[in-house]
């Protein structure tokens, strides 16, 4: 990387992380919301480790792996609103005045979104572990787990970086989170993959790639070091970070010929 | 002669007319509400009912009509609620851009106000739930029930809604900006999901409840999956609260027109 790529991209980190920690609207929800769905989840659901093959006897520790996902979904939305509101007030016109190059002004705006996935998978893992979650793969797995879970949070956080580029609003940006969540809700997130009963929910949970990044989580949780399992949610979440960023980038030249 | 033209005060029932033509009209008028409305109780239904399935055949899980019935009753009273929850933004929204005040200034009975957002907030939940009913059936919904007691479930469904349009116009007229939503909203969503959704309360345990026991939630959904089933239970509690509620919320949300009078 060339001095000059350098620093843009150091400037615009600085920016994006700033940003990001000085807006607890964004923090607060992403940390908040995803923990009261684990603590009503495992409370309600914990019936269901008596059904014949649940992979553990603790909901909790089975459910431990959604957050880290819903977290992804908040990157999403709050990379995407951050840019959008950039496109909106008239700073990206601004930038492309600027000899900045796109590749670091893609790359600066993903530092909030890197930032607050070490946040959120430093919180969700504390606070699982103090309500009683287990981590079969001790410090290690842990560290494994944050590690994914950024890696999660910022491949989603291109997917944010292109819809705001193709769409240019944070009202857009937002109405896209139901698209998001659907991806999540029909996936293995309640319960795991052969335990679902309904044929199409089945086949649709097996293809969808949220299930083996939920599979990922739950391996080192719950069964131990699962290579197979780690370079699948690795594997799909530097996939879906090479799809949003050639996407993203398109759409960029796009936005900045029309300035 | 008088040039003047004098226009009769706008009598209540007038004034809610005039509010929620506007409402509906903006409502069926605009696919992003519409489609959202629709879309997500559906969305509820099929993750609950689809991916959740197995949870009916936990030891102790006995409900009669089976799974996708059970769910079916917390999403139609989740719809319920939420259809009230996003009228509440819609005021915000007239607030926002001043038509309220329009409103404000327009209307001689104030009250008239509320109760066309809330006429509304019905006409749309009743889309809703069309769509969501014929959905549930479709896939095989079990519905043990009689006339009767459908008619009562959805009555229930129509105080719940009442009861959350109410709140959230309560939240509106006080902060007068959609930047309220999360507070129309989150308390919703809290009491919804600290009932019985995926299992009946025997077969909880713990704190969730402990809390399940005393939210007024518990009796709603309780009763409802009683109606659907064919075998009601605590009925009078639901009921007493199902009207009880809308009441309390009412003089909320009178008392949140009287700031926005007040604020002007």
């Amino acid at each position: 990387m060339s001095s000059g790529l350098k620093t843009q991209v150091g400037q615009l980190a600085r920016r994006s992380a700033l940003r990001t920690l000085r807006q607890p609207a964004q923090i607060v929800p992403a940390l908040v919301f995803p923990l009261f769905l684990l603590a009503v989840n495992s409370g309600g659901l914990k019936e269901a480790t008596n059904l014949p093959g649940f992979p553990t006897d603790s909901y909790l520790t089975f459910a431990l792996a959604v957050p880290f996902m819903q977290g992804a979904l908040f990157s999403v939305m709050n990379t995407g609103t951050d840019l959008a509101r950039d496109i909106e007030t008239g700073f990206l016109n601004r930038l492309a005045l600027t000899p900045l190059r796109g590749a670091a002004l893609l790359s600066g705006l993903l530092t909030g979104a890197l930032l607050l996935g070490v946040v959120q998978a430093i919180t969700y893992l504390i606070v699982g572990l103090v309500a009683g979650a287990e981590l079969v793969t001790g410090v290690g797995g842990a560290l494994v787990i944050v590690l994914l879970s950024v890696a999660i949070t910022t491949a989603t956080g291109t997917l944010g970086l292109f819809v705001a580029l193709r769409a240019g609003s944070g009202e857009a940006v937002q109405s896209m989170f139901p698209v998001f969540f659907v991806f999540l809700f029909i996936s293995s997130m309640a319960l795991p993959l052969d335990l679902i009963q309904t044929d199409w929910f089945h086949a649709i949970a097996s293809a969808n790639p949220v299930s083996y990044l939920l599979q990922a989580f739950r391996s080192l949780l719950i069964e131990g070091w699962n290579l197979g399992d780690l370079v699948l949610g690795f594997g799909i979440a530097l996939a879906v970070f090479i799809v949003g960023m050639t996407l993203a980038s398109r759409s960029l030249k796009t936005r900045l010929v029309r300035t | 002669m008088s040039g003047a033209v004098r226009h009769k005060p706008a009598s209540f029932r007038a004034v809610a007319g005039a509010v929620a033509w506007r409402s509906i009209h903006n409502f069926l008028g605009n696919p992003a509400f519409l489609v959202p409305a629709i879309v997500f109780p559906l969305f509820f239904f099929t993750a609950f009912a689809g991916g959740l399935s197995a949870v009916g055949n936990v030891p102790g899980f006995d409900f009669p009509s089976g799974y996708t019935a059970f769910q079916f009753v917390f999403v139609l009273l989740q719809s319920a609620a939420f259809g009230g929850v996003f009228t509440g933004f819609g005021i915000a929204r007239d607030f926002e851009i001043g038509f309220a005040n329009r409103y404000l200034l327009a209307a001689s009975d104030r009250r008239g106000i509320i109760a066309g957002y809330a006429s509304a907030a019905l006409v749309r939940a009743f889309i809703t739930w069309a769509v969501l009913t014929t959905v549930a059936l479709i896939a095989g919904m079990n519905v043990g029930g009689n006339g009767v007691e459908i008619v009562g479930l959805y009555v229930l469904a129509v105080l719940v809604n009442l009861t959350a349009t109410l709140w959230a116009a309560g939240v509106a007229m006080r902060v007068r900006s959609i930047q309220g939503g999360p507070l129309m909203q989150f308390p919703v969503f809290l009491i919804l999901f600290l009932a019985p959704v995926y299992v009946p309360l025997s077969l909880l345990s713990g704190w969730i409840h402990a809390v399940a026991s005393v939210n007024p939630v518990t009796a709603l959904l309780e009763a409802g999956r009683g109606f659907i089933s064919g075998d009601p239970v605590v009925v009078a509690l639901a009921f007493a609260l199902a009207v009880t509620l809308p009441v309390l919320f009412s003089l909320w949300a009178r008392g949140g027109l009287r700031k926005a009078e007040t604020a002007g």
